[in-house]
Order: C-alpha cells, then sequence, then structure tokens
C-alpha cells in the first residue's frame, strides 16, 4: 500500500465537494476490491473518502411497491431485514449467500454496485428486480446502468446515494458459487412482476450481467422450470478461467436458471 | 489410568494462551533498532538477469542497504543446500544446481530472489524495490511436470535434460516375471496435484548480530531451529553453530513447509551484522504462494499384476516427480524414500519395482508436504487396488482383506519391514461404523433423487516414526535421525523437559507433560515443556513425519528412567536402605515391604541440599539427559472410507459420511489425537477435491491468492466417524506410531475411489472440482463412445 490521505465527510454533499476537489480520489465503502488491490499497490488513490459516516446513505424504507436501500447499508444488514425478508425475501436470501460473515458485516450494496464485478451478486438482483439507482445527480434505470465488467453508468465523482427496488410477486436467486473465491461462478434471479418475468445473470457472462431475453419469454408464457427446458445460453458470451469454462458456465445458467424457477414458484 | 496420565484427554495447557491471543510468534518479536527486508522477486518464470541496477533504491529515504547475489558471494555465502543424496540407477549421483539465497546471473522461477533492500520501515523498503533496475533476458519456461525432459529449456546447467535423478527401488526382474505369469494386469495413470502448503501463519525471520559478543540470534518460523542452525552454519556459512542461537517460538502451523531452510532467513542474519540494525521479514500471502516450498506434483503410471485366484503378484510404478526449480532441503528423499517404499501398502506383494524420474521445471521448489511421499504413494496403491477390484468383479473391502499381510514382522520387496498390525480388524471396525452392508439401499435411494452416490476405501499404511539414524544414512541422508531429551528436575519437585521436538500445533506442551505425569506420579501443571531454542536445548531433529511421540517422547522416556534410577540411589541414602530394595511406584520411593516412604519431591529437595550422601558417593542434583534412536519405522495404518452423493446437473460431490479406523499404537491423548485425524482428513479432502496450484505454460502462478486456490471449508466436510484400533509398536518404550499424517495420507484415494464408484468409470483426476465432476458425468452417461 502506498501513502494515501484520508477523508471521512459526513454528508454527501461533503464528500462530492471533495470528490471534486481532488481529482485522484477513490470512494470507500466497504472497500473489499479496493483495499486488497491497494496493498498489492495495484491501485494507488492520493485521497481516500470513507463514506462510512454519512446518515443519509443509510435505511431501507418500504414504500407501496418498492423498497428502497442506503447505499453504505451492509450486506448483512439487508440479509437480516425484516422489511426486506418480508417484502423481497429473494434479496435477503440473495445478500446472505455474499462471501463469509466478515465480507457480510463491511462490504456495502452501494459499494458492490458501483464496483460492478462480473461475479458479484448485486448487480443480478438489479436487474432482475427493475431497480432504480439513485446518484447524488440522477435517478438511473438499472438496465442502462451495468455498461459491462467493471463499468458503469456513474460519471467521474457520481455517488450513490440509495437503490430502489421493485417488489415482485415472486422471485428466489440461484447462485453456484466459486469455489475458492465465494462470488458467483454463475447466479441467476428470477423475478416475476405485474408487467413480467426479468431473468439476470451474473458470473457467467464475459461482459458483465445480462438478462436472458428468451427465457423471460417463455417464463412469462409458464413460470415454470419446465418452460425453460430447451433453452440455452450461448458459450459464446461466456467467461472462461480455471474453476469453470465456457461450455460449463452455460450449462450451469441454465440449471439455475430452473432452480431459480423453481424456488420462486414454490413461495406463495 | 490418572486424569493427566497417558491415555487422558487432557485439555491442550498451550490453548489458554493461544486463544487468548497470547502467544508469541515471531513476527510478535520487535528488537530495538530493528529494520525491515523487502525481497525483490522475480516477476518471471525463467530468465537471465543481463544486469541489476541498485543505485536509485539505495538513495531512497530510509535504505539503508541493497543487497544481491553478488554480495552474498563477495562474503562468502553458500547457497541453500539438499541434505539427501540420491543416486541413479547408474550410480551418478544427483544433478544439484546451484541454489544462491539471492539470484546469481539467473532467475529460475516467479518470486524467485533478485534482491533484498533493508529499510528503516518496511513501505521504504517495497518503494525502493521498485527501483530497483533489473535488465532481463526473458527466456521460455518448462512447466509441465510430464514434459520436463523433453523440453528444449534448461533450467540447470548440470542437468541438460532438467533430469535430477532417474533413480529406482525393488527388483525389476522378479516384477516382469510375475507380470508374465500374470491373469490380469490392471494399468492406471495419476496425476497427484501440486499444493501449496498455506499454515495459518506465514514464514518469518529476524535476524540480530551482537557486535560485543559476535553472537548472531535468528528468531525464525521453524519446524526444527537446531537444523536450521546447523545448515546455517556449516553449509551456508552465515555464522559459526557456536555463535549462532535459533530461536522458533510459538509457530502457527507447518505441514513441512517449515522444515527447510530459505533463502529468507538466511539474509536476514547475514544482513543483520552488514547494516549493525536487527533485521525482520514476514511473509505476506502472496509470497506465501510464491515461495514457500510446495508439495506432491507427481505424474505416475502404474501396472497391478493379479493371478487367477485374485492375490496381487505384482506392482510396476512409474513416476515423474516435479522438485520444481532449485532442490529444496529435503526434496529429493520425498519422491524416493519416503514415496516408494509404501508401495507395498497394507498387501502382500511379492513382486514391486518402480522407478522415479526427479526433474527440474521453472516452478517453486517441491518439498514435504503433511506425509510427503506416503499420500502419494497411497494414491497409487489405493487406487490401482480399487480398480482391479473393479475390473475383477469384486468386492473392493472383500479383495482388500484377501491380500492383506497378515504376519509380522513382514519384509515387503521395497525396504521396509512391518513389525506389527492387525488390518482386518481396522476394516470390520470401519465397515461396521460405515453401515456397508446398507450402503445400496442409500445409493438407490439417492439415484430416486436423481443423484450419484459412491463409496470409496482407502486402506493405508505410512512408516513414522522417522527415523532409524543408520538405515537413513545408508539411503543417503545427510543427518541422523534420533531425537533427545533432557529432565531438570527442580529442588521442589517442579520438572522441565527440554525436548529437540518442536511445537507447532501438534500440543506437545500437553502431550509430553502427560508422559511426565504419568511416570513420575507429579501432576501435570508442575510439568513444563521447553523447545525451540538452540541456547536452551543442546541438540535436536525438529518435528516432522510424525515422529515426535515415537521418537521425542521415546528420547524423554529414557531420560526419564534414568531419573528414576538416579532418584532410587538418593531414596536410599535417605531412607537408610539399600538401593535394590527401593521401588518407584505411584510417585513415590518406598521400600518394599514397608511403610517407609519419599514423595517425589521430597527426594528432588534431597538430591539437591545433599546432606544425607556425599558428593563421592553420589553426585548431587537431578537432571538427566537422554538420546533415543529408533531400531525401526513406526507403521500406523488404518482403514478409511469415504461415501459422496453426486449432483450430475452440477458437478458438486458433497461427502455424506466419513468413517476413520486407524491404528496409531498406544494413544497419549485421544483427543489430540482425533484432533489430528480430522485436520488431516481436512487436508485430504482438499487435494481430492479442492486445491490445486497451477501455474500456466509462461510460468506464472495462477492459483497465486485464495482467490483462486480453494482450501477447504467446515461446509465441505462431514461430522467424522471416527474409531481406533491399537497394536502397540514393539520398536519404542512407549508403543507409540504416530498420529500427525495419517488423514492427509488415507483421504486423496479414498475421495477419488468413492466418485469413480459413484461415476462408474475412472476418469477424473484430482482436484475433482464440481466442472471436472460434471464433465465426467457427462461421459458416463454417455454409452460407451470412447470404446
Amino acid at each position: 500500500m502506498y501513502a494515501f490521505e484520508y477523508h471521512r465527510p459526513a454528508s454527501v454533499k461533503q464528500a462530492a465537494d471533495l470528490a471534486s476537489q481532488f481529482e485522484d480520489s477513490k470512494f470507500l465503502a466497504g472497500g473489499h476490491t479496493l483495499l486488497p488491490t491497494m496493498k498489492l499497490r495495484l491501485a494507488a488513490p492520493a485521497n481516500l473518502v470513507d463514506l462510512g459516516q454519512i446518515a443519509e446513505l443509510r435505511g431501507i424504507e418500504r414504500s407501496g411497491s418498492t423498497v428502497t436501500i442506503g447505499a453504505m447499508m451492509k450486506h448483512a444488514e439487508v440479509a437480516n431485514s425484516g422489511d426486506i425478508r418480508s417484502s423481497i425475501p429473494a434479496l435477503a436470501e440473495m445478500a446472505e449467500l455474499i462471501g463469509d460473515p466478515h465480507v457480510r458485516n463491511r462490504g456495502t450494496i452501494g459499494g458492490s454496485i458501483a464496483n460492478n464485478d462480473p461475479s458479484a451478486d448485486y448487480p443480478a438482483a438489479c436487474l432482475a428486480l427493475n431497480a432504480t439507482i439513485v446518484t447524488d445527480r440522477r435517478k438511473i434505470a438499472a438496465d442502462d446502468f451495468f455498461q459491462g465488467i467493471f463499468s458503469t453508468a456513474l460519471d467521474e465523482g457520481e455517488l450513490i446515494t440509495r437503490v430502489a427496488f421493485q417488489t415482485p410477486k415472486q422471485a428466489a436467486y440461484a447462485k453456484f458459487r466459486n469455489p475458492a473465491s465465494r462470488y458467483a461462478l454463475v447466479g441467476v434471479f428470477v423475478a416475476r412482476h405485474a408487467d413480467g418475468v426479468r431473468v439476470a445473470v451474473t458470473g457467467a457472462g464475459s461482459n458483465g450481467v445480462f438478462r436472458v431475453p428468451e427465457m423471460e419469454a417463455a417464463l412469462n408464457l409458464s413460470f415454470t422450470p419446465e418452460a425453460l427446458d430447451g433453452i440455452s445460453v450461448s458459450t459464446d458470451a461466456m467467461n472462461s478461467d480455471i474453476h469453470a469454462d465456457a461450455a460449463y458456465r452455460a450449462h450451469l445458467v441454465g440449471v439455475m436458471a430452473r432452480r431459480a424457477v423453481q424456488a420462486a414458484a414454490s413461495r406463495s | 489410568m490418572s486424569a493427566t496420565g497417558i491415555g487422558a484427554p487432557v485439555r491442550r495447557k498451550e490453548d489458554q494462551r493461544f486463544v487468548t491471543g497470547q502467544g508469541r510468534y515471531v513476527d510478535d518479536f520487535n528488537r530495538p533498532g530493528q529494520a525491515y527486508a523487502y525481497f525483490l522477486r522475480s516477476p518471471h518464470a525463467h530468465a537471465a538477469i543481463r544486469s541489476i541496477d541498485v543505485s536509485q533504491a539505495k538513495a531512497m529515504p530510509g535504505v539503508l542497504a541493497v543487497f544481491t547475489g553478488d554480495d552474498l558471494a563477495a562474503d562468502r555465502i553458500g547457497g541453500l543446500i539438499c541434505g539427501w543424496m540420491i543416486h541413479s540407477k547408474d550410480g551418478t549421483p544427483m544433478k544439484a544446481g546451484p541454489h544462491p539465497a539471492l539470484a546469481q546471473g539467473k532467475v529460475r522461477y516467479v518470486g524467485d530472489h533478485v534482491a533484498v533492500v533493508i529499510a528503516e520501515t518496511l513501505a521504504q523498503a517495497k518503494d525502493a524495490a521498485e527501483a530497483i533496475a533489473v535488465d532481463y533476458d526473458v527466456l521460455p519456461a518448462v512447466v509441465d511436470t510430464a514434459q520436463a525432459t523433453k523440453a528444449s529449456v534448461q533450467v540447470h546447467d548440470v542437468s541438460p535434460d532438467n533430469t535430477v535423478f532417474n533413480w529406482h527401488l525393488g527388483n525389476k526382474d522378479e516384477t516382469d516375471a510375475a507380470f508374465a505369469r500374470a491373469k490380469h494386469v490392471t494399468k492406471i495413470d495419476l496425476i497427484n496435484n501440486r499444493l501449496v502448503p498455506n499454515p495459518i501463519e506465514p514464514r518469518a525471520a529476524l535476524g540480530e548480530y551482537d557486535p560485543g559478543t559476535d553472537n548472531y540470534t535468528l528468531y525464525t518460523t521453524s519446524q526444527n531451529p537446531h537444523v536450521a542452525r546447523l545448515v546455517l552454519s556449516a553449509f551456508i556459512g552465515v555464522a559459526p553453530e557456536h555463535k549462532l542461537r535459533v530461536i522458533a517460538p510459538d509457530v502457527g502451523g507447518g505441514f513441512g513447509s517449515k522444515i527447510f531452510i530459505y533463502a529468507e532467513e538466511t539474509v536476514c542474519v547475514w544482513a543483520a551484522k552488514k547494516v549493525k540494525r536487527p533485521v525482520k521479514w514476514t511473509s505476506d500471502r502472496s509470497e506465501a504462494f510464491l515461495s514457500d516450498a510446495h508439495g506432491r506434483d507427481h505424474v505416475t503410471h502404474a501396472e497391478m499384476a493379479t493371478d487367477e485366484n485374485g492375490k496381487i503378484i505384482g506392482l510396476k510404478v512409474h513416476t515423474i516427480a516435479n522438485l520444481g526449480a532449485y532442490l529444496s532441503t529435503f526434496s529429493s528423499s520425498v519422491p524416493t524414500y519416503l514415496y516408494a517404499p509404501l508401495l507395498s501398502g497394507q498387501y502382500d506383494i511379492p513382486a514391486i519395482y518402480c522407478e522415479v524420474d526427479g526433474v527440474y521445471t521453472n516452478t517453486a521448489p517441491v518439498d514435504a508436504y503433511r506425509g510427503a511421499g506416503r499420500p502419494e504413494a497411497t494414491f497409487v496403491i489405493e487406487r490401482l487396488v480399487e480398480k482391479t477390484a473393479r475390473e475383477l468383479g469384486q468386492d473392493p473391502a472383500e479383495f482388500r482383506r484377501k491380500n492383506y499381510i497378515t504376519q509380522f514382522p513382514h519384509a515387503t520387496p521395497v525396504i521396509m519391514t512391518y513389525d506389527t498390525g492387525d488390518y482386518a480388524a481396522s476394516l470390520d471396525k470401519a465397515l461396521e461404523l460405515a453401515d456397508y452392508r446398507n450402503f445400496q439401499a442409500r445409493k438407490q435411494d439417492s439415484a430416486r433423487r436423481g443423484k450419484l452416490r459412491g463409496i470409496g476405501f482407502s486402506s493405508y499404511i505410512e512408516a513414522c516414526g522417522i527415523a532409524p539414524s543408520q538405515a537413513v544414512g545408508s539411503l543417503g541422508a545427510g543427518v541422523g535421525l534420533w531425537e533427545s531429551a533432557e529432565v531438570r528436575v527442580n529442588p521442589t519437585g517442579s520438572v522441565e523437559v527440554l525436548t529437540g521436538s518442536h511445537s507447532h500445533g501438534q500440543g506437545h506442551e500437553t502431550t509430553f507433560a502427560q508422559l511426565v505425569s504419568d511416570r513420575l506420579g507429579i501432576p501435570i501443571d508442575q510439568v513444563s515443556i521447553v523447545h525451540g531454542d538452540t541456547d536452551k536445548v543442546q541438540f535436536g531433529m525438529g518435528t516432522y513425519g510424525s515422529r515426535s511421540g515415537a521418537v521425542g517422547m521415546s528420547a524423554i522416556a529414557k531420560a526419564l528412567d534414568k531419573v528414576i534410577a538416579k532418584g532410587k540411589k538418593v531414596a536410599a541414602h535417605v531412607l537408610e536402605a539399600s538401593e535394590g530394595d527401593v521401588e518407584f511406584k505411584d510417585g513415590r520411593f518406598g521400600i518394599a515391604g514397608t511403610d517407609r516412604s519419599l514423595a517425589f519431591g521430597e527426594v528432588a529437595l534431597q538430591a539437591y541440599i545433599a546432606h544425607k550422601f556425599s558428593g563421592q558417593e553420589l553426585e548431587p542434583g537431578l537432571k538427566e539427559g537422554a538420546f533415543y534412536d529408533p531400531t525401526n519405522f513406526t507403521f500406523p495404518a488404518g482403514v478409511h472410507i469415504c461415501e459422496v452423493e453426486i449432483d450430475p446437473e452440477t458437478g458438486v460431490a458433497k461427502i455424506e459420511r466419513w468413517t476413520a479406523v486407524d491404528d496409531f499404537g498406544v494413544i497419549i491423548n485421544p483427543m489430540i489425537v482425533e484432533g489430528q485425524v480430522h485436520g488431516g482428513i481436512a487436508q485430504g479432502v482438499g487435494q481430492a477435491l479442492l486445491e490445486g496450484a497451477v501455474y500456466d505454460q509462461n510460468g506464472q502462478l495462477v492459483t497465486a491468492s485464495f482467490n483462486d486456490y480453494c482450501m477447504p471449508r467446515a461446509i465441505d466436510l462431514p461430522s467424522f466417524q471416527v474409531g481406533m484400533t491399537v497394536t502397540p509398536c514393539p520398536s519404542n518404550p512407549l508403543g507409540i506410531k504416530g498420529c500427525g499424517e495419517a488423514g492427509a495420507i488415507a483421504a486423496p484415494p479414498a475421495v477419488i475411489n468413492a466418485i469413480t464408484d459413484a461415476l462408474g468409470h475412472e476418469d477424473i483426476a484430482m482436484p475433482a472440482t464440481p466442472q471436472a465432476i460434471w464433465r465426467a458425468a457427462q461421459k458416463a452417461r454417455m454409452p460407451m463412445a470412447a470404446e
């Protein structure tokens, strides 16, 4: 790790001001990617703006068919939230599958989404639950937000403040973990909304999280695992590494999608 | 059995400090004026060094010195050594290339040591290392074990085809003859995957030099501090043996990787004198992945011959063993004398022939890792026995039973003479605990749920209690493998035991104290175990090869016998009796047939005040030492049974049941033994299902962090069913065989035999990851497409 200046703003405005004041700055929102990268001297921001003390970035609210989560809410807080467990249990279950207890008590939803790691879980939830990403400047639909691995619609210095999820009728997340890292080798989030089914896949795609229109169409006709028979994703767009090559990942997308539909359909 | 004697499940004395964070590891020591070392490591697997420019680095803030291999050479510091000479079939000695502590002209693996920066802070040392300009001429790398001798790349000048040795053991003609008359021959090709040891505490070294006394001190993460001192002084030459104190304090796991003498501790001791400051180096996890000696890495073809009665009559094995870029301290012994002598397993096999080709590659050095050669041998024999039974259509348990050795002592065709054992007893108990008779019903139940269930056996044997010095000397070892102990009885009757064994997780402070409590009849809290400091313990060979019980405790037992004998002399004077009439029983010296007796502590006091005898008759004091050299290896053996259920859709194999029945001889502390069994199985399951060090073709370590290198977690393991059988070891005074490595040795073939049983074919390698099993399950479904 190289030396850096540490800042701890108390408000979103202060955080944004610091980010604009220092060109070479990074927001710290859990730090599970940033800090190890800095320790390995692969990243060296001159200024670190810690978002951990900003009260307006916290909280969970239910309003009508929307659940809004503050950007600095930790995975464990989402997993254990009564509001989320009762409204979107699949989201709480997803949060409980992230990493290990240490990770879940430090990592945040905003940090995860802003980083857009191709194997992170939250991006799949955002796409499937038709989320709106709220920043200090605007609102961005999840469909427009994720723009390839480690790439998002966020502008320089733009800060995620909240994430608003659309409550589905039924939903489930099926995750196949990377045995070593516990990231998603393949994770499929299936959500059945009043206006249609959304299927989002993380971990598998070489361009990051993606939706599967063929599966969504089939599930709109029949929300059953069998509806997915014969539908496969192309191996061309799949990641390949020592843990899973493209063919295995493509296969797992089908398996996890069926399991997610099975679980979602069995919810009352 | 007393509450703290031999056989009692005494809670570990040392855990009080470990679980309250009061352990003192090397990195916890800080010396006045301490500076920090950072090693610049090679980013290339293979490169010639055209030049190293350290001028800019030397001018960086806080930098005390920057050293390269030239500086070590100028001070006549020798290279790292391999302490076991292996001769090839043709009688020529192994080809040992130079192993400088800092590279001289060439780097040979990613992580190889290029230069060291000594600075006021670690961050300053790292900054300066970035300013060192190394001009590399990058060369192609050889990585693949099986292809190493055919590569155009040459790792060391001494070995044009990268061969270290072509070694063999056994009788080729007799084995060929057995195969010629065989009714059936079973063939198998196996890879024993490369592993990274990963103890929780990474390696560390803190060197210090006192110019007033000309004394050196090294705090280091070592399993054998005296061996480290011997090698550093007599071979590498950084300090004279009598001027060098090596301290190995609390050490957080070793698994073999802390036996060896590495570049870093060598440089820290030497540099401490150069910069006139204590110099500390603590490995981070990334460095540990790159530079700790790895384990295993064999490619093997093996064949087993059986006769018309289903009896094994011959075994042929050819193994290529990857030794990495340099020969580490004991590397040459691992795939040779710690491997081939175990190939007979628990079976009566009249003819065995094994060839081993040791090879160099541009990868980290490979050396002993929990089991060291014996897991590799057990994997070969137990996979082959299982496959043979399947090909012959026989029950794998009964096929084993039919071929078990039943008469002892039994001389195998590969050196070893097994002293005792009852293999069928362990098998019977394991079959019972595993509920083998109802396995088919469980398999059908799994099938109804779309799952594949399999059962796998591992009827393992290992050689521990390393080792009779004359025997290993005749096989090429550079050292004797006895152990020493000193028992110091204090005037108050408390006891200090100084042992040459070293505890880095084994619980010696408890088990060794149990022996003392048992023999002297004193409470366990009256006993202190002292280890890990060459200024306190006179000499010792350290802890590895499950030797501390069988060899280390035998030395203590021998010294305790001397203490008791001396105590009888003292007691005779005090009680005014003849020495021959004094008995020692239940902690008291008494006169047979009378009520006159003295407690152990009273005799200790009398020995020191020396009022009841003259110094001419008897020396005052009560302190005795002993060296114990074993007469044979010990042979722990047992049967492990693994039951897996595979989800063919995902390839996930879940271990549903694990049964372990082990014969470790006499057990000192059953709780600690069970812990060793649990940990060993976890490591073996790790090798079978999860762990594998992968280098790409350029020699970059792909699995260089826990993000990609998968360690076993609790969730990967079932609750173990552990049982014991006991045949006391006849060759040591305590009847101990050793238990530290058994699980890691037994587990891999049990897992793979279970998986291949579930799949219905043999084509799966370790680690059997979900991806690999899924692919193998696809193959199982295809109707003999390849036939």
